[in-house]
């Protein structure tokens, strides 16, 4: 007889209420997404033609630049799940398989770093 | 013992099944998405980069923009934004269970091909 708890078996290998967590977070970012890309495309109309110091002034105003930080953020993300799909579906060779989901994930952290930096140096003016 | 080959659905897109309008659309979105990943994002990014980094960084990134590379990318990210916002949107009324019947979803297709061009025209128009 297993005397042990059968949550404890359960955890981490099947489907202990996360089953649902990539299709949920993909769908979340995405609704995200269309209020941040109006938002993106609101800024390249105001930014269109403009020249390097009005640039640096727009991304430089704190609304701006938390707008910026959250798509960064919201967009890697929705771009890391769409990328993980992709590469389970079409990518049956395990070695590059492998390699893929590794630059994937760390392509879309070292992205929201660089772009973070980026913005909280206008907007802080260092 | 070998198992016997049990025989597999195929694939949607291939010599097996006609091509339609919703299996078409669903791959032009995923192809979209894997462009806007690996090209779209990484322009937003150098864009960034370019305008913290000072007026020569950010004119030399402009004079990129406007050359033929540079605007082969910008208008194939904007088209491909405009496709994946639309369509995505298409797909996010059809997870809530709405807008399934082939009649509608076709019909949603051309609103969301038609309104590709539009926002791609509309972007390009502002930017260029």
């Amino acid at each position: 007889m297993n005397m042990r708890n059968p949550l404890a078996t359960a955890r981490g290998l099947g489907s202990a209420k996360e089953g649902v967590h990539h299709w949920y977070a993909q769908r979340a970012s995405a609704l995200l997404l269309i209020v941040l890309v109006g938002w993106l495309i609101f800024a390249m109309i105001r930014l269109s033609g403009a020249d390097h110091a009005a640039a640096s002034a727009f991304i430089g105003q704190p609304v701006n630049a938390a707008f910026l930080i959250l798509l960064i953020v919201t967009l890697l993300y929705h771009a890391m799940l769409g990328l993980q799909v992709v590469i389970e579906d079409y990518v049956h060779q395990p070695v590059l398989e492998v390699v893929l989901h590794f630059l994937t994930r760390a392509g879309a952290l070292f992205g929201m770093a660089i772009g973070i930096i980026h913005v909280l140096k206008l907007a802080l003016g260092a | 013992m070998k198992a016997k080959p049990r025989p597999l659905s195929p694939f949607m897109i291939g010599p097996y099944y006609k091509p339609q309008m919703t299996s078409l659309m669903s791959i032009t979105h995923r192809a979209s998405g894997v462009f806007l990943s690996v090209v779209g994002a990484p322009l937003l990014l150098w864009f960034l980069i370019a305008v913290s980094s000072g007026p020569e960084t950010y004119d030399a990134m402009l004079n990129f923009m406007g050359g033929w590379i540079g605007s082969v990318l910008v208008i194939a990210t904007l088209l491909c934004l405009s496709y994946h916002l639309l369509n995505g949107i298409r797909h996010l009324v059809w997870d809530t269970g709405r807008a399934l019947e082939i009649k509608t979803a076709y019909t949603a297709g051309w609103v969301v091909l038609a309104g590709t061009v539009v926002l791609t025209a509309i972007l390009l128009g502002v930017l260029l």
